[in-house]
């Protein structure tokens, strides 16, 4: 998928997180890494559409992200957005997590709507947990309904801000298993991680943001490898100082 | 062997453990008014439900009418005044936000002759039982205002941007995901509201509405059995409250969905 950004600016007040990001390239599995407070996840809910930057603009496939409410909308419903702690609604199975957009958003009936929930549902291990609301399942199938979900509609895009922080070691690689599964199958996604692995293999481009800027950008083996910018030297030695 | 009188933390007992330490409180309850009485020295006396049962099952009838007429007015009154206190119109804000502290800062029986003896007279509401489901609705409006306004705040604002994420407009939003929540946060709260509502209504005996106090106190001037009416008012209020606080409870355990169980 093309995609064009444009002089992307964000400040909340007078604290500017984005300060001018350009980009253009195909993107089928971009990470966006980079220390706490660069901008990840606020650049994320812009090409989400759940964000209006204060100036610049967004295209995928040639199209704006547009600004008005209703479009706003069907360009929502044409991504699937997986949040931190899996944003399920408290008072809905997990079945009816996944069918409800299908049949509200989507206009499927509701036969055809359940019977696609339900085969996300055995397809990502969760068999049996359908009829469970998200605070009786675990943190691992939360986020896996919440993948779920955002898959079940067939979106040009998953975006996913950062889907495993909240998760415990083992919870993490689940989910993670789960997206490389998907990327297998030619699901495009774009995720803000923490998970340098993930990123380093699982993903084909990544992007370092920091201090509101995009400060290198290139196929994953490469930035690894070798760091353009002391800044994300830096940032990769800090997270080995501690690993095994 | 276990205690049969105890439970482990967020255990629910058994029917029979449960019935035991009931029967154990409810003798409790009942033996102390008795010793108070036979204290005092009075026989307690119920020939007159019997010979007024008629006046006494209109009155019930008729608190019951009041309370459920101004559950609903009262709502028709606080779900706009719960919006109305977070709106970006200054007045309108004030207005909600005044008018649930008068409600709330004085005393009903205040209102009720306020309401009736000078609002009701200069705009000619002069049928008290209208006069009395009105004020009771104000009054109580402003609690349902104060209640509802609580589940709005608690709402969780990841939900509503999930919402939004998944394609909803916000006419889908407020249908598929904050009425639902907030009906299952409020109804509780709201049952126990019509519970309070019940008793409340008894203060408008003071408007002459022969509902059950009133009726109660005519009752008990015309036997001079003071008592004997009373604790029976009592428990007929009683019989009224406790299924609505059992309803309510009821709510409360199905409709958490925010704990597994």
């Amino acid at each position: 998928m093309r995609m064009q950004i444009e002089g992307l600016w964000q400040s909340f007040g007078n604290r500017q997180v984005l300060c001018g990001i350009d980009f253009e390239d195909d993107v089928t599995t971009l990470a966006i890494i980079g220390p706490s407070g660069g901008g990840k996840s606020t650049f994320l809910r812009i090409l989400g559409g759940l964000l209006a930057p204060s100036a610049g603009r967004v295209v995928l496939d040639g199209e704006v992200v547009p600004t008005d409410e209703a479009a706003l909308a069907r360009y929502r419903a044409s991504l699937g957005f997986v949040f931190q702690d899996g944003g399920l609604f408290h008072h809905l199975s997990a079945r009816e997590n996944i069918a409800l957009p299908l049949r509200a958003v989507h206009g499927m009936d509701e036969a055809r709507a359940a019977a696609r929930a339900d085969e996300l549902l055995d397809r990502f291990g969760l068999a049996g947990e359908g009829g469970k609301r998200p605070a009786q399942l675990s943190g691992g199938q939360r986020q896996r309904v919440a993948i779920a979900r955002a898959v079940a509609p067939r979106p040009k895009m998953l975006l996913l801000d950062e889907p495993t922080s909240a998760l415990d070691p083992e919870y993490t690689t689940e989910v993670l298993d789960l997206l490389a599964d998907l990327k297998r199958e030619g699901t495009r996604f774009i995720t803000v991680t923490h998970e340098m692995g993930f990123a380093r293999h699982a993903c084909d481009k990544v992007a370092f943001l920091c201090q509101g800027t995009l400060m290198e950008y290139g196929p994953a083996a490469e930035l690894f490898a070798a760091p353009k910018t002391p800044e994300l030297g830096r940032f990769l030695g800090k997270l080995l100082e501690w690993s095994v | 062997m276990a205690n049969p009188f105890t439970v482990r933390p967020g255990e629910r007992p058994g029917p029979m453990k449960a019935a035991v330490s009931y029967l154990i409180v409810v003798a409790l309850i009942i033996g102390f008014f008795w010793v108070s009485l036979l204290q005092v020295g009075v026989a307690l006396d119920f020939s007159f439900v019997a010979q007024y049962r008629v006046r006494i099952l209109d009155g019930l009838l008729l608190t019951l009418e009041i309370a459920l007429g101004s559950l609903v007015m009262s709502l028709a009154i606080g779900l706009p005044v719960a919006v109305g206190q977070g709106s970006r119109i200054l007045p309108v804000r004030y207005l909600c936000d005044v008018y649930v502290k008068l409600m709330r800062g004085t005393p009903l029986l205040a209102q009720i002759y306020l309401f009736f003896y000078i609002v009701g007279t200069a705009w000619g509401v002069e049928n008290r039982l209208a006069a009395g489901i009105i004020i009771l609705s104000i009054f109580s409006g402003a609690y349902i205002a104060e209640i509802v306004r609580g589940s709005l705040n608690s709402l969780d604002a990841g939900q509503l941007e999930a919402a939004r994420a998944v394609g909803f407009t916000r006419r889908q939003t407020l249908r598929y995901v904050v009425a639902p929540q907030l009906v299952s946060r409020t109804l509780p709260a709201l049952t126990g509201q019509l519970a309070s509502m019940v008793k409340d209504s008894s203060l408008l005996s003071v408007i002459a509405v022969i509902e059950l106090t009133q009726t109660m106190q005519e009752i008990s001037s015309a036997t001079f059995n003071l008592f004997g009416t009373y604790l029976f008012l009592a428990g007929a209020y009683l019989v009224l409250t406790l299924p609505i606080m059992f309803v309510s409870r009821y709510f409360e355990r199905r409709l958490d969905y925010a704990h597994a169980n």
